[in-house]
């Protein structure tokens, strides 16, 4: 066995156990008299709470408990938190309701979490739930936000007006000014979808309490595990840390959703204490729609001026963010710090304001879903410029390619230092790859056959590598944003990771095993990755953001640097040479210039056995950590272009090809960053044709099942032409820069540019299902007619 | 989530007799699918439980009924307000018609409802089939309990 290279497409170690059923998710852990949670959830959008009887339903036999926010207050359980701080265009804080993990006194949307109850099995506790009698007072529900803002009902009496903040980024006295002189000023509308997250694996929780070492173990779906204990410990103040142990096992798909901490996790462990019994709780789809934090939601007006050659002088966005009827962990910070400073995308654009209001509704709250705050952005600057290089009667590509960011690094005005990139490399390449050139007669024989093909462009970036963090705590948030990483190697030479990173679907076990494979020589085969639990691994923020190669490979790189720098001590004691002149490479410690070398497991040995040297020179083992904090964001970039026929007399739209070209900086494992591509696009796709949640003007959640909700499927999608471009990162070791949100950040601008290509007009809202783009069939027919 | 259904029937009674009978809670227990009581609690009220059954989720409802804008024997607004636990709720009511017709009497109905929680997660197409198919079951009932024999 030899090493495993970076940039090698190595097969998935972890792939056997989860397509054999030999996964262990939340759901999968019992505990020796477990017990299972049901929740009494809200089936109004808004209302009091006058009372709650739950005598009946504690006489049910096998019931152990039925519980209450009064419970929680009684025991001083505190409320769910979010976050990160953010403070209006006047410095005065956002206004934030309290969340408690079971409503005291009010409801605030359908599914909100009114009771539990606890029982022997999950039927009982479920049979049991529909005995407990809610008194409900009835409020009106607030949907729109427009509506919210009048403040005629109120959600939390701390905002009159349903809102949370109004804050804005960018310089408006300049933008104004370029506005002021443009030659050409493109408008567009856009909403941006609401999206239900829908990871394979719903939510689950099993909460354990030891009462005779009064410690806590909570078994949960998490992104973060830490994360998860800091907040539950230091602000819901279940247990002090150390009498917290979290673990989040095999994790089935997160995208965003379970980066949060949410009321039923820290109802199931607390209230094992409470019972005496572990507690599970697994969400059923139904709920999971109800209550996993949304995604999106917004809605924006933006402006982009020009000069007489079409180059971009300013561009301004106001946008209203739904948030809905609770700030969930990390909400407050998605429609702003993570959203208006990817407004300059790959342009250089001298000027750009942005407004942003979030809106309390009475709907499930709005957090990070994949790309978080990235999509939303881009979104608007490549629809914009889009539509602008039509008004201009440009070429889309032409048009983009004159407004790029060509030096580097480039300062924009929101803030980003992009630092390095080849925005032209990619577009040429993407242009070759898609045949562009052909476009207009595959678009005549559509035409021949009756059908409309549009082409759509999407030239993204992202700020990943989440995060730098003097950065990101001088924009408000609570917690900064590096990562951990300790390296073990056992006498024989094996090697256990301990990352603070987590993986739920993107193929750490390979990728960071491929990496210390390739920096010691040690075969893949011997490396294993140890992630998601408290107890074993030192503190760590967790994966989202793109940020686990970036941030957590950097660190795990930091770690094997001092490996490699012990490791040569203990060569140079054995080989009787000075630490200075042993070289490290192939896995062999070699004194320069000499035969004497000592692999690396055989320095590992000496390492443990310590024979050869005095733990006052040289101190036993082999063992390393380090923090790796980013200097500053990555940025992944790249151009994606959509292909698509459209069937006027049905409205269905059938993508023809999908071309996405890359700069990713480094790869270390292309057929992963691959899979993540195709999952990125498909999770696009799905937004901009097929996905939205809808509720009614009662707050009523009308797509809360799959029977009302569409995902994509395989028939939707074509197979992807995938390419990459490299500039490296200049600021990890490593050249990284992160590829989990790429494709759902790139896809749905491609999407709907494609479709309004096809039209001829601009009004299309996402999903542009049949029926949507049927109805504006009709619109571009009734446009000629009348001409 | 809002749900309307409209229809209508005709029975093979005269007016005053349908008018009578769509006014008697003996009547209305039989014929109303899954209904498990009904009290007169004044004139023009009601205090009703019923178990209704739609896809996967099964509940008791328990709630008030009002007659309201009575002409008799022409007709009235039948409304409701039901909580089925964690099922959900249904609030809503129905416009019934009665004209003369040969062969009988033809009742109108038009149904408005709102309806929360998780019959409402379950989707208008289950719900509606539903509602469609306990309108036509009630119908189905009412005109037996009001047909000559059973007069």
């Amino acid at each position: 066995m030899t090493a495993t290279e970076i940039g090698a497409p190595v097969r998935r170690k972890e792939d056997f156990r989860f397509i054999t059923g030999k996964g262990q998710y939340t759901d999968d852990i019992n505990r020796p008299g477990q017990s299972y949670a049901y929740f009494v959830r809200s089936p109004h959008a808004h209302a009091t709470i006058k009372s709650i009887d739950a005598t009946a339903a504690r006489a049910v036999p096998g019931v152990l408990a039925v519980l209450t926010g009064d419970d929680l207050a009684a025991d001083k359980v505190g409320g769910l938190i979010c976050g990160w701080m953010i403070h209006n265009k006047d410095g005065s804080p956002m206004k934030a309701g309290a969340h408690p993990a079971l409503a005291q006194g009010k409801v605030r949307y359908v599914g909100d979490h009114v009771a539990v109850v606890v029982a022997e099995d999950y039927a009982t506790a479920r049979d049991a739930a529909e005995k407990v009698v809610v008194d409900y007072g009835v409020l009106p529900a607030v949907v729109d936000m427009n509506e919210a803002v009048t403040g005629k009902t109120v959600i939390h009496d701390v905002a009159p007006d349903n809102r949370v903040y109004d804050w804005s980024l960018g310089d408006k006295a300049a933008t104004d000014a370029a506005f002021a002189k443009a030659k050409h000023v493109t408008k567009l509308h856009i909403v941006n979808n609401r999206l239900v997250p829908n990871a394979m694996e719903p939510r689950a929780a099993v909460g354990d309490y030891d009462s005779g070492t009064e410690q806590f173990t909570l078994y949960t779906t998490s992104q973060n595990p830490h994360v998860a204990r800091l907040v539950l410990s230091a602000f819901i103040g279940i247990a002090p840390e150390h009498k917290l142990r979290v673990i989040a096992p095999d994790v089935g798909g997160g995208f965003g959703s379970k980066i949060f901490i949410y009321a039923e996790e820290t109802v199931c462990v607390w209230a094992a204490k409470k019972v005496g019994r572990p507690v599970k709780w697994t969400a059923d789809r139904t709920e999971a729609f109800l209550s996993d934090a949304h995604g999106r939601d917004h809605v924006t007006d933006a402006e982009l001026a020009m000069d007489e050659k079409g180059r971009i002088l300013a561009l301004r966005v106001k946008t209203k963010a739904n948030l809905g009827a609770y700030l969930s962990t990390f909400s407050s910070s998605v429609p702003t710090y993570l959203y208006a400073p990817l407004l300059s995308g790959q342009y250089d654009i001298p000027a750009i304001y942005c407004e942003v209001d979030g809106i309390y509704t009475t709907t499930a709250p709005v957090d990070a879903y994949r790309g978080a705050g990235r999509p939303e952005a881009t979104f608007v600057v490549e629809r914009i410029v889009e539509v602008a290089a039509r008004e201009l009667g440009q070429d889309p590509t032409a048009f983009r390619r004159r407004n790029f960011v060509r030096k580097f690094p480039h300062q924009t005005p929101v803030i980003m230092m992009y630092d390095a990139g080849d925005y032209s490399a990619s577009l040429d390449k993407a242009l070759e790859m898609a045949d562009y050139r052909n476009f207009g007669k595959r678009k005549r024989e559509s035409a021949r056959k009756g059908k409309l093909r549009g082409i759509g462009f999407s030239a993204y970036i992202e700020a990943c590598g989440i995060a730098p963090s003097a950065a990101v705590g001088s924009l408000g948030a609570g917690v900064g944003l590096w990562e951990s990483a300790e390296i073990r190697v056992n006498p024989v030479g094996t090697v256990e990771v301990l990352t603070g990173s987590h993986s739920h679907g993107q193929g750490h076990e390979t990728t960071f095993a491929q990496l210390v494979s390739a920096r010691l020589g040690v075969p893949i085969d011997q490396v294993s990755v140890v992630h998601g639990d408290t107890d074993k691994v030192q503190f760590g923020m967790g994966t989202y953001g793109s940020r686990s190669g970036a941030v957590g490979m950097s660190a795990i790189s930091k770690a094997l640097d001092k490996v490699v720098a012990k490791g040569k001590k203990v060569a140079a004691y054995v080989l009787e040479a000075s630490a200075d002149d042993i070289e490290f490479k192939d896995g062999r410690f070699q004194v320069a210039g000499t035969d004497k070398s000592l692999a690396f497991g055989e320095v590992a040995l000496q390492a443990y056995i310590a024979h050869k040297f005095s733990g006052q020179e040289l101190e036993p083992g082999l063992k390393e950590g380090a923090f790796y904090d980013p200097t500053n964001f990555t940025f992944p970039a790249g151009v994606h272009i959509c292909e698509l026929e459209i069937d006027p007399e049905t409205g269905v739209t059938t993508i023809e090809r999908w071309t996405a070209v890359d700069d990713f900086g480094h790869v270390i494992n292309p057929m992963i960053v691959e899979g993540q591509v195709h999952g990125g696009i498909a999770q696009g796709v799905g937004q901009a044709l097929l996905e939205g949640a809808r509720y009614d003007a009662n707050g009523q959640l009308v797509t809360a099942s799959y029977m009302d909700y569409a995902m994509p499927r395989a028939d939707d999608l074509p197979s992807f032409q995938v390419g990459t471009t490299v500039t490296p990162c200049p600021s990890n070791p490593l050249g990284i820069k992160g590829c989990g949100e790429a494709g759902a950040i790139a896809a749905p601008p491609a999407v709907i540019n494609a479709i309004t290509d096809a039209l001829g007009h601009e009004d299309i809202a996402m999903p542009a299902t049949p029926q949507a783009v049927w109805k504006a069939c009709q619109k571009a027919a009734r446009k000629m007619a009348a001409e | 989530m809002a749900m309307t259904m409209n229809g209508d029937f005709v029975l093979p009674a005269d007016k005053a007799t349908v008018w009578a009978k769509l006014n008697d809670p003996d009547v209305l227990r039989v014929c109303i699918p899954g209904c498990q009581s009904l009290e007169k609690t004044s004139d023009t009220s009601f205090q009703a439980t019923a178990k209704v059954k739609v896809g996967p989720v099964g509940a008791t409802f328990k709630g008030k009924v009002n007659l309201t804008d009575i002409d008799a024997p022409n007709g009235y607004r039948i409304s409701g307000e039901g909580e089925g636990g964690v099922a959900g709720f249904a609030k809503g009511g129905a416009v019934v018609k009665l004209e003369e017709v040969e062969g009988g009497t033809k009742l109108t109905y038009d149904v408005e409802a709102q309806i929360g929680g998780k019959l409402a997660q379950l989707g208008g197409r289950l719900v509606n089939g539903v509602a469609k198919k306990m309108a036509d079951e009630f119908f189905a009932n009412f005109a037996k309990a009001v047909s000559p024999a059973q007069a």
